[in-house]
């Protein structure tokens, strides 16, 4: 959208003898699709400050006598505020007193990365579940069931990872593709139903969202599975040759984040450049125009469904061979939900959602130290992340509130 | 949500009807199942009396049979019922066979678990009606959506923010009945926002529904930690929804103390049950929100405000769907907790898809989801071998073969998750 405006401009310049600087500045203040993100982002921080500071009882008390000393509350609320988020930006891209430490030699240098080491692990399983859902969005399909096929990745991948007992590498490698495959099960299996009977993904994959998770519940307590000496909820811990590597100590993060971005560059390939790519698009933008031009577009939807759910499947096997590495319930947390937000915030294309995982990285890892440092609770995150998605989705309400013009582009067409 | 095929479909209007038709499919699914049942389950079966008693305990009037025989007469019974539909006698029937032969196989599984124990059909009613409830209220809450084309997954959001709301006001104020409105204006919020982005707005109906369950989730879990957690008494202890008696009423056995000794929520969805039933079929305003939810542009030719109705239907969707969050914190349990609906309102979405988007049927499917979630913490307490997980699955997995069109195919109204733009 921005590429098209510059050229417009560009076209444009001999008659109109614009300033750059203007034009930049238009289109700047322009709804394309980088201002509508900021300015999301931006107003899902300020409603989270309005939160914060509500929620907040000795702050709150402040306001009762706001019309006689406005400044003790105004200042109270700003320094509760600031001191949130600040914490936020500290434990998720480092804190300069850490570095401070170590470049005067009384702290290490692994104190000084461990925030952006968590904001790391946090994103890796959120890239393969968000790449799950945009890829499944750019065929015409909403996959609401990556939680699922989450699920079934960490099911798989778990129970590869402390059943086979391979040597190093190869044993890594089984219980990846072993996730992969758990999770493309349960993605072929709506994927299967909607082409064969049209029954809707949306519904199906929510009912096996739940159905994975009872099931899961279910196994881990099986002999065989369970932890031998527990009478709690947990399967066997995985083997180490099966564990992704990882530099150890306070430094969580893991191989799973390179993979990540190597399968992100796997997965802008298939859309952009493949055969398949080409006909899930057709399928996603006409499915009739697809099938007049020879695409079968039940075939497109099934395979479709298992690569997605294979993507998804991955995430949960990061999870479980990256940081969990042991099986539990909730082993699988949100992260396929989370990889919904994900998917629309990076508007469907891999890139993009990669960038979009980070964010959410960045967020609960802050999350994590905003909590036990200023003891704001980390459902401020989830509150965050649902509203940024909600203003990304409702781009013409963003536009209302900032009196944003109509992009160039759009304002022609 | 409209189910639409992906091929051409194949099956319209042959002139000769197939021989598969729908009754006999179900037939032969009733046989293959009633045969397990008697084989299976009969086998399985110890030899000893199962009791199924009229009243709370193991004591007092009760209706018993030998575990054995009964899973092997139930089981053949079922049997029967699928070779009738199969060989497609009695066809004026052939509901209240498929019906039969169903509650057989239940029977016969039932016979089966029960031999040596007890079951009392009391606490299993009342049990069941516990469950139901608040699937009934977001069941309905679904229905005034759907059937007005506003695809509604928001109604978890909307359980919790009732909850929530119901569970903080309700404390705050000291009473149950301003618990109860708060609950209701709580998915009602919900529910507004679902309106306005997705019929103003034109965002994906779907996509807005799931957003607002995980924004609902947030944010009632960040006021729970920072307001409820610390000061439980002050904002988390809410007064809870009295039992009215109905004198005499309440005596008859078995139903009387399920639904005459009951909390008044209870009435006000079986009432809400007749009254949405009574006003899609019967009123003016149904018969527009019909239209509007099949063909929204012959309803707006004709004068009816199309997007005007769709707000009010969710709105009141939203009232519906807080009265039934309202039930885990003001009826169910004392307090609020983070997530405390835990997939209830997917399982409400999931009867009003099996209920094929009409009130009566969805109350039906909550019925039938609610007895299989009291079964399952039944068999749990007598540690039965059957993993009480499956039974749990039930709900999903039933639901899956509906919309799959494996029994009978659930047609969505035509519009539903079409935002109307008027050209």
């Amino acid at each position: 959208m921005t590429a098209e405006a510059t050229k417009e401009t560009r076209e444009k310049e001999p008659v109109e003898r614009e300033a750059f600087l203007n034009v930049f500045l238009r289109n700047l203040w322009s709804s394309n699709s980088v201002t509508i993100t900021v300015l999301s982002i931006v107003l899902a921080v300020i409603i989270g400050a309005v939160l914060i500071v509500v929620s907040d009882s000795t702050v709150l008390e402040k306001f009762t006598y706001f019309t006689a000393r406005p400044a003790d509350a105004l200042d109270a609320s700003w320094t509760l505020i600031s001191s949130a988020y600040s914490d936020l930006l500290k434990g998720a891209l480092g804190d300069p007193e850490a570095f401070n430490a170590w470049f005067s030699g009384t702290g290490t240098w692994q104190d000084a990365f461990a925030p952006l080491s968590e904001t790391l692990t946090y994103a890796a399983p959120l890239v393969f579940t968000g790449l799950s859902v945009s890829l499944a969005f750019r065929g015409g399909l909403f996959n609401i069931g990556a939680q699922g096929q989450a699920v079934l990745g960490c099911i798989a991948a778990g129970v590869a990872g402390f059943t086979f007992g391979l040597p190093i590498v190869l044993n890594l490698l089984v219980a990846l593709i072993a996730g992969a495959l758990g999770g493309a099960l349960w993605g072929f299996l709506p994927g299967l139903l909607k082409a064969r009977t049209g029954a809707h993904e949306v519904i199906t994959t929510i009912m096996l969202n739940y159905t994975a998770g009872l099931f899961l519940a279910w196994l881990v307590i099986q002999k065989g599975i369970q932890q031998p000496g527990r009478t709690d909820a947990i399967s066997k811990v995985v083997a180490d040759s099966a564990q992704l590597p990882s530099f150890g100590g306070v430094l969580r993060v893991n191989l799973g984040i390179v993979l990540a971005v190597l399968v992100t560059a796997g997965v802008a390939w298939l859309l952009n450049r493949s055969a398949f790519g080409f006909e899930l698009r057709a399928v996603g933008a006409n499915p009739h125009a697809a099938k007049t031009a020879g695409i079968s577009v039940a075939k497109t939807y099934t395979l479709l469904m298992a690569v997605a759910g294979g993507l998804a499947g991955l995430g949960g096997a990061t999870q479980v061979l990256g940081t969990a590495y042991a099986l539990t319930p909730s082993v699988a947390g949100n992260i396929g939900f989370d990889g919904l937000l994900v998917a629309l915030l990076g508007r469907n294309r891999p890139w993009g959602t990669l960038l979009a995982a980070l964010l959410f990285g960045v967020l609960r890892a802050g999350g994590n130290r905003m909590q036990s440092f200023t003891g704001i609770s980390l459902e401020l995150v989830n509150v965050l992340q649902a509203l940024i998605v909600i203003f990304i989705a409702a781009p013409a309400l963003v536009k209302a509130i900032f009196q944003l013009r109509a992009a160039r582009t759009t304002a022609k067409g | 949500m409209s189910t639409t095929t992906v091929e051409e479909p194949t099956e319209v209007a042959a002139a000769p009807e197939p021989f598969w038709t729908r009754q006999r499919r179900f037939g032969v699914a009733l046989v293959l199942l009633g045969g397990l049942a008697a084989v299976l389950f009969g086998s399985l079966a110890p030899s000893k009396d199962a009791r199924f008693t009229l009243t709370q305990d193991a004591d007092g009037a009760a209706i018993s049979i030998n575990g054995q025989l009964g899973a092997v007469l139930f089981g053949v019974l079922a049997v029967v019922a699928g070779g009738l539909l199969v060989a497609g006698l009695l066809k004026r029937w052939s509901n209240t066979l498929l019906v039969i032969g169903i509650v057989t196989f239940v029977l016969s599984f039932l016979c089966w678990q029960v031999a040596g124990q007890f079951m009392s059909l009391e606490d299993t009613l009342s049990g069941t009606m516990d469950l139901a409830l608040p699937l009934v209220l977001g069941a309905l809450a679904g229905v005034l959506g759907e059937r007005s084309g506003v695809v509604n997954v928001a109604i978890e959001g909307q359980f919790l923010m009732g909850a929530f709301a119901g569970a903080l006001i309700g404390t705050m104020a000291g009473s149950v009945w301003a618990g109860l409105i708060s609950a209701a204006i709580g998915g009602v919020i919900i529910a507004a926002i679902l309106a306005v982005l997705s019929i103003r707005y034109l965002v994906d109906q779907t996509v807005v529904g799931i957003v607002l369950n995980l924004f609902a989730l947030g944010i009632t879990g960040f006021l729970y930690e920072r307001l409820m957690q610390p000061d439980a008494v002050k904002y988390n202890a809410p007064p809870q929804m009295p039992t009215v008696k109905i004198p005499g009423l309440a005596d008859i056995p078995v139903v009387g103390p399920v639904f005459f000794d009951a909390t008044p929520l209870l009435w006000i969805a079986l009432i809400l049950v007749v009254v949405i039933h009574f006003g899609l079929n019967r009123t003016r305003w149904g018969l527009r929100t019909r239209a509007v939810g099949e063909h929204p542009t012959a309803a707006d030719t004709v004068g009816i405000r199309v997007r005007g109705l769709r707000y009010l239907n969710v709105l009141l969707g939203g009232v519906v769907a807080g009265l039934g969050g309202a039930y885990f914190t003001l009826v169910a349990t004392g307090s609020f907790t983070k997530n405390m609906t835990a997939g209830a309102g997917f399982i409400a979405l999931a009867a009003l898809i099996f209920g094929r988007y009409t009130p009566i049927g969805a109350f039906g499917a909550a019925l039938f989801f609610g007895f299989a979630q009291k079964l399952a913490f039944y068999l749990s307490a007598i540690n039965s071998p059957v993993p009480n997980q499956f039974l749990s699955m039930l709900p999903y997995l039933a639901t899956i073969i509906a919309v799959a069109g494996l029994v009978g195919r659930v047609r969505a109204p035509a519009a539903d998750g079409i935002p109307y733009v008027k050209s």
